[in-house]
């Protein structure tokens, strides 16, 4: 297979999501390497604003190191990360969090020794008892408490969107691999995020679960919020998501709707040649 | 402070919240509980071990107080270092550098000028333990800065080099009597620096002291009563620094804390700038080191380098790994059972094994003490174990260590949850909205 | 132009690596330094300090060949540590007391060759715990008994390879899976056992344990010390066997791809346990031989010469690249040059101190070694 063009086949022309504020992130000429090994190789699309748009690829292809580069777990090589009109190219983690883009990870990350309640708390920007001396010193104290209790609220109708409340009080290390999943997607919006990234949320989540999930997923959508979905699995894009990115070799090899992403000949081409592999 | 263990709070999902509040009050006061009943144990054991070895009142007496000032000290410091390695997970080793900062500072700033061994500039007492502490953080910040980003087996490597620096670096000669134009800060080098004298001895000197010392003097004899009030003091520090833990772990901070020690990348990704949460906690550790080691190895009139060698952080390690390292309860209970079981325990009673069994003079060899088995007298081998009990100790320390890290990492008080939050998380019901969650 | 362009990159250089530049710096000043003393030549600077001073060539090679044998004892015992730090993915606080083990068990064989017959059995296969026989009256050397020297170096390993895969046994490989740091604690609850075991048998007494008569001879017009000479060649030989294991047998490669990674050895189906059995061997061989050699050299014993010699060994292996043998030895250099080359400056209170502080530094800014992220190779 030749090495694929840098250019988007099937690319929606770009005057149509120039607009800053209906395009709240795109990626530009992003490139990142590894001691030699080049994962994402010139990777150019952009994410329009309340959209469920989906990122696939075979196994590979880059996507999750596109992820972390946008995110802030890697810092790319060159190429430019615009969030909500700001670069944010290469800024740490917690930066890119605070801006509102926040993520979830392929492998759940849940804090395994914290139980759900605490994992939710932890979530929200602006916490005054994040200082030091304000949750110490017994005057200031009351304040965190008075910020607690409303967080408290929060986290529980939280918890009742979920359906999580009957394992709140529990350990996330005790949770099985779907609550994980579901717990992580809660906490991710207990940051009350712009934008969301979900690095393969239904990856080891038994089918009743994954239901819920893409409930949960298409209810908030239909609250405004803008979704990236990594996916190793074609079917759960090609059924969920208005706007497909495919990546090959670490470059954007096809994007648009699902059905014509999935008549795309380099497309199933890409595919049936890790199939044969 | 509400504490409960994973098993307690399992079973009660979904009752009543009223009964899980009361239970949650409960439990916590079993916390406090299981802390006094820790130590009266210890102490019931070692009053029985003293008489046992013809001691008096006094004696017993002297045993309690020099065994409560040890739980105080190693306290203290098993908090300081729950805070860095149990709630946050920094792998700090370097314990016993930070507190000799702290002491040598306290002591550089508020010796006398004309002491016999270094040299100090004389200022009260309170400023120099102030000035321990913040030099103990500054330290922390300098290590902090640029370590803190390291694994943590690296971060242990990195603390324990520092604080042999420092160990040699106030060990040296050059340094011993080193002066600025009129002051003197020298720190006496190999031969130990003197410090300022317990606030508390002043106390005995004053009416107060007379009515003390005739009060508890018919049992107790004055040097008892004195070490007795320096103890006091200590036992208000572990309380003050508990407390402050305990409201540390209890909040949004804690939170952060703990969220930075299971996963560092889930907390950033979380928007939570970990770096200076992180050197936070590692100041705030450091001075309360530096305050540990003034209230202990401070105290005693005299501190020379050799009181800050690596085994001091080990036997804090220890102590908190016993109790279950992530709990402040933990902490102290660990520390009691140290103290008590494996660093005065094995020596009093070697004593009085010796005492009792008239097992004659040691052999002053391993060999001497083989040699009478092959004719079946295992007297000369007992009298060499007791003789070298102090090596027995070290060795059953290493053990313990290596049995509770195969067997019980979670520590001897088992898996533990003291939430993170400056409220119970419960579902807040709507008939209670401002009860049972008062500020601790 | 051209001069401005190498300004120019100089000056990113400096902006974008200051340590380097500064560390650069300093070991230029110090060379300069070290040639104008070794010249005779002062300068005098500000506050009555000078730049350059007196140094005999005499004096100078004599720190040189110290740090040369010290820098070997480091590099001996570091290939151990190196080779587990890597392998079985943990630092291992009792490799010092490894060495210790070495030291005792290794003189205790030689004192009792030597000094059969004199003397009671006890006395010399303890190492002289208490009084009796004299180190000259026994007559350990490599002048009066050179079999008893060589016996001493075989038992040392044999002896010190048996304790640390009992070790293994007991105390790691039950949690052979349970991450590094557990495994770091268990170690230091292993090496207070161990160290605290040996100085219930052997005793807490320093004492001298090597016969010194006619230990300084002349060769070829250069005064020798036989037994840095010995230490010398039997450090360098076992280096040279360790690297033909490494590179021409089957066994080497393969602990040379579990250093590289854990995973993919045991896919590609390389027995683990086998060659973890294999790291302890040939670790615990080479850091009992490091302590018996460095007993040999200063003449004397303590059960806690492995202990205070722990950090420095760290400090070889964490300067070489952790997982590098090679890294081990050129560390083990360097801090044995920096621990004896740098009395020329400083006081003898403070060479261990500026020996950790290199190792922190590398930690902190180099921590794949200074010689780059060269692997076991």
């Amino acid at each position: 297979m030749s090495d694929a063009t840098t250019e988007p086949a099937e690319a929606a022309p770009e005057s149509e999501r120039s607009l800053s504020g209906d395009v709240p992130l795109r990626v530009e000429n992003l490139r990142k390497t590894f001691g030699g090994i080049v994962a994402v190789d010139d990777a150019s699309f952009a994410v329009e604003a309340g959209s469920l748009t989906g990122l696939i690829g075979p196994n590979g292809a880059g996507k999750s190191t596109t992820f972390n580069c946008i995110t802030g777990a890697h810092t790319p090589d060159s190429g430019t990360v615009t969030f909500q009109g700001e670069d944010i190219t290469g800024r740490r983690p917690d930066q890119i969090a605070t801006e509102g883009l926040v993520r979830t990870f392929q492998i759940a990350r849940e804090l395994e020794e914290m139980t759900v309640l605490e994992n939710l708390m932890l979530a929200p920007q602006g916490q005054i008892g994040e200082q030091l001396w304000r949750s110490v010193t017994p005057g200031a104290r009351v304040e965190v408490i008075e910020q607690e209790r409303e967080l408290r609220e929060r986290v529980w109708e939280t918890v009742d969107f979920f359906e999580i409340d009957h394992i709140a009080h529990d350990e996330a290390g005790t949770l099985s691999g779907g609550q994980r999943k579901l717990l992580e997607m809660a906490r991710a919006m207990m940051t009350e995020p712009d934008m969301l990234l979900l690095d393969e949320p239904l990856a080891g989540v038994n089918p009743t679960l994954e239901e819920k999930l893409l409930e949960r997923i298409h209810d908030l959508r239909e609250q405004g919020y803008t979704f990236l979905l990594v996916e190793h699995d074609m079917d759960v894009i090609m059924e969920n998501c208005e706007h497909v990115i495919v990546m090959h070799q670490g470059s954007v090899l096809a994007e648009g709707e699902p059905s014509m992403v999935k008549n795309n000949d380099r497309v199933i081409e890409a595919y049936l040649g890790e199939i044969d592999v | 402070m509400t504490a409960e263990t994973a098993d307690g709070s399992s079973g009660i999902d979904g009752e009543d919240p009223s009964i899980r509040d009361i239970l949650a009050t409960e439990i916590g006061k079993t916390d406090f509980r299981i802390v006094i009943s820790t130590m009266l144990a210890i102490y019931a054991l070692f009053i029985v071990l003293t008489f046992l070895g013809g001691g008096d009142i006094n004696s017993a007496g002297s045993s309690i107080i020099r065994l409560t000032f040890l739980f105080a000290a190693y306290g203290i410091l098993t908090l300081a270092l729950n805070l860095h390695w149990g709630y946050t997970g920094l792998f700090n080793i370097g314990v016993a550098g930070f507190m000799a900062v702290g002491v040598y500072t306290m002591a550089i700033v508020s010796t006398s000028p004309d002491a016999v061994s270094g040299t100090g500039l004389g200022l009260p007492l309170i400023v120099g333990v102030i000035a321990g502490m913040i030099m103990a953080a500054l330290v922390g910040l300098v290590a902090a800065v640029p370590a803190l980003r390291l694994r943590a087996d690296y971060l242990a490597i990195v603390t324990l080099g520092l604080s042999e620096i420092i160990r040699l670096t106030l060990n040296s000669a050059t340094l011993s009597n080193w002066t600025v134009s009129v002051f003197g800060f020298g720190t006496g080098g190999g031969s130990g620096i003197d410090l300022p004298a317990r606030p508390t001895d002043a106390l005995l000197n004053t009416a107060f002291g007379d009515v003390l010392v005739d009060v508890l003097g018919t049992f107790l004899r004055p040097s008892v009563i004195r070490r007795s009030l320096w103890v006091l003091v200590m036992i208000g520090f572990v309380i003050a620094v508990y407390w402050l833990l305990v409201r540390v772990g209890n909040s949004p901070f804690g939170r952060v804390l703990k969220a930075i020690r299971e996963d560092e990348l889930v907390a950033q990704s979380l928007g939570k700038d970990t770096r200076w949460f992180k050197i936070k906690v590692f100041m705030l550790g450091c001075a309360l080191m530096g305050l540990g080691g003034i209230l202990w190895q401070g105290s005693q009139g005299y501190v020379s380098p050799d009181s800050f060698r690596p085994i001091v952080t080990f036997y804090v390690f220890v102590a908190l790994i016993i109790g279950g390292s992530g709990s402040n309860t933990g902490s102290l209970v660990g520390s009691i059972l140290f103290v008590g079981l494996l660093f005065e325990g094995p020596r009093t009673l070697a004593n009085i094994v010796s005492g009792s069994l008239s097992l004659g003079s040691a052999p002053g060899t391993f060999a001497g003490a083989m040699a009478p088995l092959a004719s079946l007298e295992i007297t000369p081998l007992l009298a060499y174990f007791m003789n070298n009990i102090s090596a027995l100790r070290f060795i059953l320390l290493g053990v313990v260590l290596v049995i509770i890290m195969q067997r019980r990492p979670e520590g001897v008080l088992g898996h533990r949850t003291e939430t993170a939050a400056a409220i119970s998380l419960d579902r807040p019901g709507p008939a209670r909205t401002n009860g049972g969650e008062s500020d601790e | 132009m051209d001069v401005s362009d190498v300004i120019t990159r100089g000056k990113v250089t400096i902006r974008e690596q200051p340590l380097l530049a500064i560390a650069v710096l300093a070991t230029a000043l110090l060379a300069l330094d070290l040639l104008a003393r070794l010249a005779g030549i002062e300068v005098p600077l500000a506050g009555g300090r000078t730049f350059g001073g007196e140094l005999s060539m005499g004096r100078f090679s004599g720190l040189v060949w110290n740090g040369i044998i010290v820098g070997l004892i480091f590099g001996l015992a570091g290939i151990g540590l190196s080779m587990t730090y890597s392998i079985l993915n943990f630092a291992n606080f009792s490799h010092g007391d490894l060495v210790t083990t070495g030291a005792f068990t290794g003189w205790g064989a030689a004192l009792l060759v030597a000094g059969w017959g004199i003397g009671d059995i006890g006395h010399l296969l303890l190492v002289r715990p208490g009084s009796g026989a004299s180190p000259n009256e026994i007559g350990a050397s490599i002048v009066q008994a050179p079999l008893s020297i060589l016996i001493g170096v075989i038992i040392a390993a044999l002896a010190t390879v048996v304790v640390a895969v009992i070790i293994d046994r007991i105390v790691y490989k039950p949690m052979r899976d349970r991450g590094g740091i557990p495994l770091l604690i268990a170690s230091i609850g292993a090496a207070l056992a161990l160290r605290y075991i040996l100085q219930f048998v052997y005793g807490g007494r320093n004492r001298g344990v090597t016969s010194t008569q006619d230990v300084n001879t002349e060769i070829a017009g250069f005064s020798v010390n036989m037994h840095e000479l010995t230490l010398v060649i039997v450090a360098i030989s076992l280096m040279l066997a360790m690297h033909f294991m490494l590179q021409r047998t089957k066994l080497g490669k393969a602990m040379r791809a579990m250093a590289d990674n854990k995973d993919l050895a045991l896919v590609t189906g390389i027995p683990t346990e086998r060659v973890v059995t294999a790291t302890w061997v040939l670790g615990g061989a080479l850091a009992g031989v490091a302590g018996y050699l460095y007993v040999l050299e200063r003449g004397t014993i303590e059960f806690n010469i492995g202990w205070f010699l722990l950090l420095f060994i760290f400090a070889a292996v964490i300067l070489g690249g952790i997982g590098s043998i090679y890294g081990a030895i050129a560390g083990g250099f360097v801090i044995g040059f920096v621990h004896e080359v740098s009395l020329i400056w400083i006081p003898s209170d403070f060479n261990a101190a500026a020996a950790f502080l290199i190792m922190i530094l590398v930690l902190l800014y180099r921590p794949q070694g200074i010689f780059g992220g060269v692997t076991t190779a």
